[in-house]
């Protein structure tokens, strides 16, 4: 008798706790003294784990200035792999705080999902791989071809809509993971691999012989890929978008990781405001005035970032192109901190 | 003086008191009404916080987007679909695909695992040798490692489409599947299937007026050749007055794949190969059990009647083990079903696939997607196993003539 009053006490706890439950994200992450970032499940160059477990990339980056910007700590970031399909579950049941996972931005995502994309940290577009065997030098060659994709992106539509548009036959063969689409296409199941180009690039890595495979010159879609966070806590939105724009502020200001120090002496006001030498930025954010301080210490700026991890310092090699700072050419633009 | 007999007091209160409360007395009934109280409490806070929470946070929710556009392909469609069709219709895309692979499945299954269960009780040692070692290498081995084998290393090994294996231009085997001509329909059709309808019937009750006079006069009468003649003659009859039932559409090398022709996906092939030798060798384990529960006087008698083992086996033996074979079979059915959701392995696009996977993250409605989805593999579970029942008990009701 005894022992069903205890069980019953314990339902009516756990319910009733879950109600409790809300957006005080900030807060939880002080107090369990880490960040739970959701990432690839090993994508180089945007997040994938080295030998010795280390997770390094862009998109790695970004989790990694979080957590040295709230607990002055690069490394307290608990990573979770997840697959196309399940991190939008992951976010939205709370398993991790942040989604940093090469993600594409559309309206459907912001508006049903109960996210909110806090910024772009990469411009991509959708594109095909090919064996350069089979002498395809454009994608409206491709008619009847058989197509590998992983299932959950918004590759899957964007493929679907350009073969119809172009009255072009197709056959799709989606997987759960980018191993196993890598792996059909390496076997043969299909002609074409199809994602995001910068994706391509780096799966075109774990191919046998990577020179024998091409990427076509056509861009189908528009994929602004960024960090998202829950609906619901403004404060921890705010810290997640903000920590972005003050990595591509620093590239802006010509703050790096070797000459952070030297920079936080400036006397420059714009660079006192940065530093938190002169008014309270960070705080009002929920941070400490020298946030900035520690993203760069921690990661660099966004292009030493991007040189590191899928630029000219790393084996993928790609060009900056639309990722260059607006006042070089690209489109990338951080509100200014002030 | 004959006493007269006491009235048995009424059993209706203890009756009723055992029905509802069991041992526990009234008090035992208290607590059961405050049980389910509590659980019908807790159903519906479950409830009621989802909505509000999912409402806080403003993700969508209800089923209004199974009538949204889909706008993505499904490699295998077996009832019409496009890109601009609904959720709703990829739902059940994706339902025909998980019926189909495990309706083929258990078919297989059940042919491999009785075959495997018999042999390995077969007097032969060979062939007892070779089922037990078939049994013991693939139920040890995980399903999931056996359908990527199928996949990648059996039929990813498969030349491309260019340099497919062909048997008379006609039928062409690739690493896209397999490709064979397809019939396209006529207007004989119709009579060319009322006739093979009717020659299948007419050979039936034959069979079983030809079984008749067996047991009635001891007399074994030939009936295949009058069979065999209904069964190509009515047909051939039909084709002669109404017409060409169908004429043969041939796959034919058009760019980058077969067009025209009948494909089977490698992905079909791989999931129901794997699922189907996996079941097997659980279910020739219940065969051997079944068989085994029978006793061997039942085999000895039969074959001192002078039936051969093959028919002692067929009349006799397993009629009798059927009874202990039937529930872990339906089991094992139950048991294919709902792996055949590790389909996502390999790109098939099965049930979990299309609309546990793809519909999910794109409509992000985890809630109710995978509520619809539960709700359709239990009701998948719950009719196959309301059939075998009802095959059990025909099985039980035959035996105990």
């Amino acid at each position: 008798m005894k022992r069903v009053y205890v069980v019953a006490g314990l339902v009516v706890a756990t319910v009733l706790g879950v109600q409790a439950a809300s957006a005080q994200t900030l807060k939880t992450i002080k107090e369990r003294g880490s960040l739970s970032c959701g990432v690839s499940q090993g994508l180089p160059g945007f997040s994938s784990p080295d030998d010795k477990g280390n997770w390094t990339g862009l998109d790695v980056d970004v989790c990694r200035a979080i957590a040295a910007a709230v607990l002055n700590d690069p490394s307290k970031v608990k990573f979770v792999p997840l697959s196309a399909k399940d991190r939008f579950t992951a976010l939205q049941s709370g398993e991790i705080d942040v989604l940093s996972r090469n993600t594409t931005w559309t309206l459907s995502r912001d508006t049903s999902l109960g996210v909110n994309f806090t910024g772009v940290t990469y411009y991509d577009g959708q594109g095909f791989l090919i064996r350069k065997s089979l002498n395809v030098n454009s994608a409206l060659e491709l008619n009847s071809a058989s197509i590998c994709v992983q299932t959950g992106t918004t590759n899957e539509q964007n493929v679907a809509d350009f073969f119809n548009g172009n009255h072009m036959k197709y056959e799709v063969i989606a997987f759960g993971t980018a191993d196993e689409t890598i792996k059909a296409y390496e076997s043969g199941r299909c002609d074409v691999f199809t994602s995001d180009i910068s994706q391509l690039y780096a799966e075109r890595l774990k191919l046998a012989n990577p020179a024998d495979h091409v990427v076509l010159p056509e861009v189908i879609s528009k994929e602004p890929l960024g960090p998202l966070v829950r609906h619901g806590d403004d404060q921890w939105f705010d810290i997640v978008k903000w920590t972005l724009f003050a990595m591509i502020n620093a590239e802006e200001l010509g703050i790096t990781q070797k000459n952070v120090d030297e920079m936080a002496k400036s006397t420059k006001p714009e660079l006192k405001r940065v530093f938190g030498t002169d008014g309270n930025l960070g705080e009002q954010l929920g941070l400490t005035k020298d946030w900035v301080t520690r993203i760069v210490k921690a990661v660099g700026n966004y292009g030493e970032s991007f040189d590191r991890n899928v630029g000219s310092g790393s084996k993928l090699g790609i060009a900056r192109g639309l990722n260059q700072l607006w006042n070089k050419g690209g489109i990338q633009y951080a509100p200014p901190i002030r | 003086m004959a006493s007269e007999a006491r009235k048995a007091p009424s059993q209706f209160g203890p009756r009723l008191r055992r029905a509802l409360c069991g041992r526990g007395g009234w008090g035992g009934l208290a607590l059961q009404v405050l049980f389910a109280a509590l659980l019908v409490w807790l159903g519906y806070e479950i409830f009621a916080n989802a909505k509000s929470n999912l409402q806080a946070q403003r993700i969508a929710s209800g089923f209004g987007f199974l009538s949204q556009t889909a706008g993505f392909g499904v490699s295998q469609n077996l009832i019409p679909y496009a890109e601009t069709d609904t959720y709703l219709r990829v739902f059940f895309v994706g339902l025909v695909n998980t019926l189909v692979v495990a309706a083929v499945g258990i078919v297989f299954a059940t042919l491999i695992g009785f075959a495997v269960g018999i042999g390995r009780l077969s007097p032969n040692w060979l062939v007892a040798r070779i089922s037990g070692g078939y049994v013991e290498l693939i139920r040890n081995l995980p399903l999931l490692f056996q359908i990527l084998f199928w996949y990648l290393a059996v039929l990813g090994a498969l030349p491309g489409p260019r340099q497919s294996i062909s048997i008379f231009n006609e039928v062409f085997l690739s690493n896209r599947g397999l490709v064979i001509p397809k019939p396209v329909p006529h207007d004989g059709l119709t009579a060319f299937l009322a006739a093979v309808v009717v020659a299948l019937v007419a050979a039936l009750a034959l069979r079983g007026y030809a079984r008749r006079r067996l047991f009635r006069e001891g007399r074994l009468m030939t009936i295949w050749p009058y069979a065999l003649g209904l069964l190509i003659g009515l047909p051939l009859l039909a084709v002669l007055i109404f017409g060409t039932p169908f004429s043969i559409d041939v796959p034919q090398l058009k760019g980058f794949n077969f067009s025209g022709g009948l494909r089977v996906v490698p992905e079909f092939v791989a999931l129901t190969l794997a699922l189907s030798t996996y079941t097997a060798a659980f279910i020739a384990e219940n065969v051997r059990a079944g068989i085994q529960s029978v006793p061997r006087g039942q085999m000895e008698a039969g074959e001192s009647l002078g039936l051969s083992h093959g028919a002692t086996l067929r009349l006799i033996v397993v009629p009798q083990a059927m009874r202990v074979i039937l529930p872990p079979l339906t089991n094992q059915y139950l048991n294919l079903t709902k792996n055949s959701s590790l389909a996502v392995a390999i790109g098939y696009p099965d049930l979990f696939s299309v609309f546990a996977g793809t519909t999910l993250s794109q409509t992000g409605q985890a809630i109710e997607i995978i509520a619809i989805t539960m709700g359709v593999y239990l009701l998948i579970s719950l009719l196959t196993s309301l059939l075998m029942g009802l095959y059990g008990r025909r099985v039980n009701r035959s035996l105990s003539r």
